[in-house]
């Protein structure tokens, strides 16, 4: 069979409708090179299960009743629940649990008709841009084995980059589907907070939390993302929207007038403090360059502002924690997850039990987020964070006055080695500025590859919406990616699993997101 | 800053048991995450509404589900990853003697 493993979602489902290959090929060759891959990305697989689910979706075809992704394989984050993989969230907190249901979006893209594959490897509860807080072992970066996949869905984002999948869902708190996105080169899109369900997300903060696709272009992104989002009266903040079909308007010019500038009329927003110091120069360089493409394609750049853009990183590590410290008070070794051996009482069972099965960055936050939180405290920090918050929503509500999208890159950097930061969580931190704005101000952000940086790295730009604008996100993208091929670039095959590969640095130490 | 002391207290706070030497270890991680967050302190907030969460809708508040049952409980499928049950109960160490 010719299934190249890097053909996208919307040509795979085309291939399966047109009975050029079977769900159950397709599902085994995924599943074949998920075997033999060194990167570590997946933590749980159940063939006999994404068997079953592909020669369901072989028989609706060949009843002529495929729905819109029948048969395409798809891979979940592991903080998604999922009640036929076990969901350990990355945590030996979590390390056997099975979930009764299955997380509202992962049921919807089943309701498509995808394939499940199994589940992803992640930073422990989603914190983390670097997958080395995962309590089993780091994803590589399959561009090079040596460099971090990003994080927290960097198991997501090397399984795509590497053709272990064409799709995968993250999750995005602060950063953790656009950074991965970025640092592997593939698109991912987070959407606006309220448009896809946070029912079956284990929660880190949940005020910040939302899931999204990852694939390799825009248009497999609109086609997820169509299926993925919806009310759902499960999560008190679904947004009471009817479903979007994002896919539709990819194609369509902005101003009809002019087709040959397909983005005429287009202003992007160019936030002179997404372009300072911080940046370095072949990240620079590349997002320069894909702005040029743009504009060759009828877009104009204008200078916008967001001036509480630093103050970003201290809002939203008072926020998380936070919120962290009270979410994940409910692993209590008693209903489920870890439990210490032969607690002495009550109180001894909580506290060891806990300490056992968190690992340190997670401790880590929740310390922070008991001490912000804290009698005496609150006012200080977490009161002010929220007031911050409202200033860095109020900059953006004034930039979009003045353009339609706003663009810079996804981190300063690309994609660093494994263990650079171990000794300093903080720069891990400070490394999240350009996502986390629009994480706090709840807004749609995509994250698409604009070309290669240092150690033949890629490089990943950022697009900022309008709440609910996720198509105009898509579109722009799409349009960039009918004249480049930098999201159809793959890493050279990796060395199967027996040879020799870079050895895993221990999840001892934790970092930011 | 904080010191080992406060540590050991929010630690207590949190259900954490941590012992002197990883309150000495992980002290400095956290002053330097205080430093960080202590910038906040500079930013002019005076007379902004906190942003509770994005899709806060003031004039709303928070949607409420019709008083319905929409669903059953299962028992037997919620405590399957329990880590000690009997007959349909959590076993927990006593706690009155």
């Amino acid at each position: 069979m010719n299934t190249t493993p890097h053909r996208g979602v919307a040509a795979l489902a085309a291939g399966l409708r047109a009975g050029e290959f079977s769900a159950e090929e397709l599902a085994r060759d995924f599943l074949e090179r998920i075997r033999v891959s060194p990167l570590n990305a997946f933590l749980d697989l159940r063939p006999e299960v994404t068997m079953a689910q592909a020669r369901a979706a072989d028989a609706r075809i060949a009843r002529h009743e495929a729905r819109s992704l029948e048969g395409v394989p798809i891979a979940h984050k592991d903080v998604l629940v999922t009640r036929d993989w076990v969901s350990t969230a990355g945590s030996r907190m979590l390390a056997n649990y099975r979930s009764p249901f299955d997380a509202t979006v992962v049921d919807r893209l089943a309701q498509a008709g995808m394939v499940g594959l199994g589940k992803l490897n992640c930073d422990e509860f989603a914190m983390g841009s670097t997958n080395e807080n995962s309590a089993f072992g780091p994803v590589h970066n399959p561009w090079d084995l040596r460099a971090v996949p990003g994080g927290s869905s960097g198991g997501s984002a090397a399984a795509v980059a590497a053709g272990l999948t064409p799709a995968a869902t993250g999750t995005d708190t602060g950063g953790s589907i656009r950074q991965p996105a970025a640092f592997c080169g593939i698109t991912g899109i987070k959407p606006t907070y309220g448009r896809a369900s946070r029912y079956g997300l284990i929660a880190y903060a949940s005020s910040l939390d939302q899931a999204g696709p990852m694939a390799r272009s825009a248009q497999d992104c609109a086609l997820l993302l169509s299926a993925m989002c919806g009310f759902d009266p499960m999560d008190a903040t679904s947004l009471a929207l009817a479903p979007e079909n994002f896919a539709q308007a990819l194609d369509q010019p902005f101003d009809d007038t002019v087709p040959a500038c397909p983005l005429s009329g287009l202003r992007i927003g160019l936030p002179e403090e997404f372009f300072g110091a911080g940046v370095s120069n072949d990240v620079a360089h590349a997002v320069r360059a894909a702005l040029d493409q743009l504009e060759a394609l009828g877009a104009r750049c204008v200078s916008v502002r967001l001036p509480r853009t630093e103050l970003a990183i201290p809002a939203y590590y008072v926020i998380a924690p936070a919120e962290a410290s009270s979410n994940l008070s409910r692993f209590d070794g008693v209903r489920y997850g870890h439990r210490a051996a032969d607690p002495r009482d009550l109180r001894d069972l909580y506290r060891r039990s806990r300490s056992e099965g968190f690992g340190v960055e997670v401790k880590r936050r929740i310390l922070v987020g008991t001490y912000v939180l804290s009698h005496g405290y609150y006012d200080a920090y977490y009161l002010r964070a929220q007031q911050v918050r409202r200033l860095v929503a109020d900059d953006f509500e004034h930039a979009f006055s003045q353009c339609d999208v706003i663009a810079g890159p996804v981190a300063p950097t690309v994609a660093w080695d494994l263990g650079a930061h171990q000794s300093d969580p903080v720069a891990d931190y400070l490394a999240d500025i350009f996502t986390l704005p629009a994480s706090l101000a709840g807004l749609p952000g995509l994250s698409m590859p604009v070309g290669f940086g240092a150690g033949a790295r890629p490089v990943g730009m950022q697009l900022i919406g309008p709440r609910l604008q996720e198509a105009r996100l898509l579109r722009v993208a799409h349009q960039f990616q009918q004249v480049t091929d930098w999201h159809w670039r793959t890493p050279p095959d990796s060395p199967p699993a027996s040879t020799e590969v870079p050895a895993p640095r221990s999840p001892s130490e934790g970092q930011g997101n | 800053m904080l010191t080992r002391d406060d540590v050991l207290r929010l630690a207590e706070l949190a259900r954490l048991a941590i012992d002197h030497d990883e309150a000495d270890r992980t002290l400095p991680r956290l002053n330097a995450a205080f430093e960080l967050i202590g910038q906040l302190q500079a930013a002019d907030v005076s007379g902004i509404e906190p942003l509770v969460h994005p899709g806060a809708d003031p004039a709303r508040g928070t949607r409420l589900r019709e008083d319905q049952i929409t669903e059953i409980v299962d028992r037997e499928a919620n405590q399957a990853s329990a880590p000690r049950v009997a007959a349909g109960l959590y076993l927990v160490p006593r706690v009155v003697e």
